[in-house]
């Protein structure tokens, strides 16, 4: 933000030296990161990989190895792009956001942390310091792809889908989000319901696509058109939903 | 303004220690008071990939961190990578050889980036060499120059047991 000259703060706090702000922790169901964690720690992190796949499957996208060797993940949650990764895997997931002002802490849901375009709902004076993800146990499956001009270029469009399934092949729960189309990441919430309760053999994914597009009013600007975004998102979304729906069956029940 | 902070860190292996504006980035740093000039700035803004140096064994932007924050640690520059004697290491001859460069603007960047990225990398394909290298702009060559240098760089490395 200050070298494109969009922000000038008067005061600059460095947090590389608040070693307890790099942490990735296995609690409870859930996975806790800690802000500074490093983004090319979590997409090489087998705990990361094993417990939320979406990051893992994410990390890759995120610019270049350079960027990713200094980027981390609480900096791209807070910096809110409507274009980034991890913001979209949060708001996917349901994560909750942990914020800590000397007014005491806080926990935030996904769903009301992003407000629009580099805007969350991080008081001025509070100091996001780890992200709480839900760990989905079970038979489950994710994919997250997202389409850009060039490897590394931020994404025009892009989609974050997890699939569980029962002890057969229905369709428990489903989580579709998604990049890029509005100012901020949006779920597919018309589409997760036509999902849940459907045997993967009878998920009709084109539709999937259009459900998911249709209730969104998709960005116009110099790098793509609203028609594209939505063209480019719906055939995204179907090409993920298949490709999570596979993974999930390809988990051995227990 | 505060006060200067002073800054020391091992620049291509001499120590360098200076009292510098707490916002001046570790890029500035390096060409102004390390005079480690090979160190290039395209967009000052990550994209580029011009500026790219080896802090603590990683690849990283130096105009995207400020000098205070790379205290304490060893960078390495185009500048750092040839032998003492001013022999150039394999992915500099690799370069030369394979015409990977033209106006030249772009090349320490370059040669930073795909030192670090062939250490941890040793024997990458075609498709995963034109991945690593999409942080890195050149606007002369068309690329196929650099991805054949890449490629015979992992080679010879390969073949003098690692890269220097």
């Amino acid at each position: 933000m200050m070298a494109l000259r969009l922000a000038r703060p008067e005061h600059l706090v460095d947090l590389n030296g608040v070693t307890e702000l790099d942490s990735v922790q296995a609690i409870d169901g859930l996975l806790r990161i800690g802000a500074m964690t490093r983004q090319f720690v979590v997409g090489a992190d087998s705990t990361v990989a094993d417990q939320v796949p979406l990051l893992a499957l994410a990390t890759p996208y995120i610019g270049h190895f350079q960027i990713r060797n200094r980027g981390t993940v609480g900096g791209s949650v807070a910096h809110a792009d409507p274009s980034a990764e991890y913001p979209t895997v949060v708001v996917a997931l349901d994560a909750e956001l942990e914020v800590s002002s000397t007014r005491g802490t806080r926990r935030i849901g996904a769903a009301e942390f992003f407000e629009g375009p580099m805007m969350t709902a991080l008081g001025p004076d509070e100091l996001l310091t780890a992200i709480r993800f839900p760990v989905w146990a079970g038979r489950s499956g994710f994919s997250f792809r997202e389409v850009s001009r060039r490897h590394g270029d931020f994404a025009l469009v892009g989609v974050a889908v997890g699939i569980e399934l029962d002890e057969s092949t229905t369709i428990r729960r489903a989580a579709i989000a998604l990049l890029g189309v509005e100012g901020r990441p949006r779920r597919a919430p018309d589409a997760e319901a036509a999902l849940v309760g459907t045997a993967i053999s009878a998920v009709d994914a084109g539709e999937m696509g259009r459900l998911a597009l249709k209730p969104l009013r998709a960005t116009d600007d110099i790098h793509a058109s609203a028609e594209y975004r939505r063209r480019v998102g719906a055939h995204l979304v179907s090409q993920a939903v298949e490709e999570a729906c596979r993974r999930a069956s390809e988990v051995d029940g227990d | 303004m505060t006060d200067p902070i002073e800054v020391a860190m091992v620049v291509n292996g001499a120590e360098h220690v200076a009292a510098v504006e707490a916002r001046k980035t570790l890029a500035d740093f390096l060409r102004e008071d390390c005079l480690t000039t090979g160190v290039h700035l395209g967009c000052e803004q990550g994209a580029c990939g011009a500026c790219t140096v080896i802090l603590d064994g990683q690849a990283v932007r130096s105009c995207l961190l400020f000098a205070v924050q790379a205290s304490g640690s060893a960078v390495t520059t185009a500048e750092g990578l040839a032998g003492a004697d001013g022999s150039l290491n394999v992915v500099q001859e690799a370069f030369r050889e394979c015409h990977g460069l033209q106006c030249g603007f772009c090349t320490p960047g370059l040669v930073v980036t795909v030192t670090a990225y062939l250490a941890d990398h040793p024997d990458p394909g075609r498709d995963e060499i034109r991945s690593a290298l999409s942080g890195n702009l050149c606007r002369c060559t068309g690329y196929q120059g650099i991805i054949a240098a890449v490629e015979q760089a992992a080679v010879i490395a390969a073949l003098q047991g690692g890269i220097s």
